[in-house]
């Protein structure tokens, strides 16, 4: 198997505030690792290092085979990211906001145009490829959010709950898209939703004032127990200092 | 992947009608001026005709229309670069640029360029006014390309600046004054050194106007270009450092 993401106990201080505390994972082609806490736990500070958007203060993030501090270039070209608040060009078209995406990632001009419309088809963006971002609702910008991450077809794609803010028919679809990517990439994704967790994703990495609490298969989990009475039993421990 | 960046941000200030209003403002203000220029120098002919080593045509109309360019252009880089990445980040769009495979030189580089583009578009109307007059005179062309770069150079240093505060604000509108302060500071160290009886050589080195002025004049030094070389370096230099540490901080 390869390991697409590689992280090695990242910790990352805010001020004097430790908000993410020796974390290490891996992240294999073909799994979706959903990532899971409450708010303020460090899940967005963990993704935004993953991505090189932050520098962590010790550990180390290879992507691909490639290290984010040292080659973050070649690093990023595998990734594709979808922050809490997707990063959109509101007096851009949908088409036109993809295809900036597309070039920035280094996508070949010959196959910008296939790489759009694949990328707008599997987020359900072609009746509103023309249209101005700006104008369109929040479920469609979460969708173009995603489809800006996946329109460079990279190995990781990393989601920053991506199913917020969206209707039942909507959360459903971007479900089936993530299962679907899954198969022939490695996801992972924070999200507070534990039945999609239950539902997705192969495996299950559970964070609590900035440290790992649990890292599991879903498969291995115990059966007696559901992931939300599990969820609390750890989320409810007294707090690392305490113990 | 520079000039995807570019290409974006020249379109992007098109795409709101700021690129346009400075369009139309800019050149209203500067044809009215060119018209005074060239109408004192109608009422000047008959003496200069009489004068030995008299002022050209291009010296009376060319050379007062693009220092008035630089004053005006001196109010509205800061307008034009403050959003640049200030803007980014308050829309969380940086994100997408700092994810994807590209060095913050490129990004800050590309941001430039995109807002230079249109600095040389305000700079190529600009000389299209003198370039009328070939109608009926005639111009001194060395002087005339020594205007055009001397006002290259220098909205080039302009915009240079005016990014670095856009990287340094977490408001365009802070950005824009704070581009706009810095920049008169330069323009009027010059004037301070004048005013005690042995005039500062750091400051008279330092101020924009002198180095500016001095290529006006048609006297092409590497010492002045290399002038505005270094400052447009420095602050693009700078501003990757500032963008580097957006990775460290908060």
């Amino acid at each position: 198997m390869t390991i697409l993401i590689n992280a090695k106990q990242l910790t990352r201080y805010y001020g004097k505030h430790c908000a993410v505390n020796n974390v290490s994972f891996e992240l294999e082609k073909g799994q979706i690792i959903g990532f899971l806490g409450v708010n303020g736990a460090g899940k967005t500070t963990t993704l935004q290092m993953l991505c090189g958007n932050l520098a962590p203060n010790s550990g180390e993030i290879v992507i691909n085979g490639f290290d984010m501090q040292t080659q973050p270039k070649a690093a990023k070209r595998s990734l594709g990211y979808v922050p809490d608040t997707p990063p959109l060009y509101k007096d851009l078209s949908v088409q036109e906001f993809l295809r900036y995406c597309a070039q920035l990632h280094g996508v070949p001009k010959a196959d910008i145009a296939a790489a759009v419309t694949l990328a707008e088809t599997r987020c359900g963006l072609t009746e509103v490829s023309e249209r101005l971002i700006g104008n369109l609702s929040k479920g469609y910008q979460q969708r173009i959010g995603i489809a800006q991450a996946i329109v460079h077809n990279p190995d990781v794609i990393i989601l920053d709950e991506p199913t917020v803010g969206l209707d039942p028919l909507q959360i459903r679809e971007i479900r089936s898209l993530i299962r679907e990517l899954g198969q022939n990439h490695g996801v992972i994704f924070s999200t507070h939703i534990l039945s999609e967790v239950q539902e997705l994703c192969t495996d299950v990495l559970m964070i609590r004032q900035g440290s790992c609490v649990l890292k599991a298969r879903i498969a291995d989990l115990p059966a007696e127990k559901s992931l939300e009475a599990l969820f609390i039993e750890l989320m409810q421990m007294p707090p690392v200092g305490d113990v | 992947m520079i000039f995807t960046i570019a290409a974006r941000e020249f379109k992007s200030l098109f795409l709101s009608p700021l690129a346009w209003t400075i369009l139309a403002i800019l050149q209203f203000i500067l044809a009215f001026l060119f018209l005074t220029q060239v109408e004192n120098f109608t009422l000047l002919q008959p003496q200069l005709a009489t004068m030995e080593n008299a002022p050209s045509l291009t010296d009376i109309t060319v050379t007062p229309l693009f220092g008035n360019a630089a004053i005006i252009l001196l109010l509205v880089t800061p307008l034009l670069t403050m959003r640049l990445i200030c803007e980014e980040r308050r829309n969380k769009t940086l994100t997408l640029l700092l994810s994807a495979p590209l060095s913050n030189a490129e990004i800050i580089i590309g941001k430039y360029l995109g807002s230079l583009g249109l600095l040389a578009a305000i700079v190529a109307l600009i000389t299209l006014m003198p370039l009328s007059l070939l109608i009926g005179g005639t111009l001194d062309f060395g002087k005339l390309f020594a205007n055009v770069l001397a006002l290259l150079l220098l909205s080039g240093a302009f915009a240079s600046i005016g990014l670095f505060m856009s990287c340094l604000a977490n408001h365009p509108t802070v950005a824009a004054m704070s581009a706009f302060g810095a920049l008169f500071v330069l323009w009027i160290l010059d004037w301070s050194a004048g005013l005690v009886d042995k005039p500062s050589g750091l400051f008279q080195y330092l101020s924009i106007l002198r180095h500016f002025q001095a290529i006006q004049s048609g006297l092409l030094a590497t010492s002045d270009v290399s002038y505005f070389l270094l400052f447009i370096s420095l602050f693009l230099l700078l501003s990757v450092r500032r963008l580097d540490k957006e990775r460290l901080q908060k």
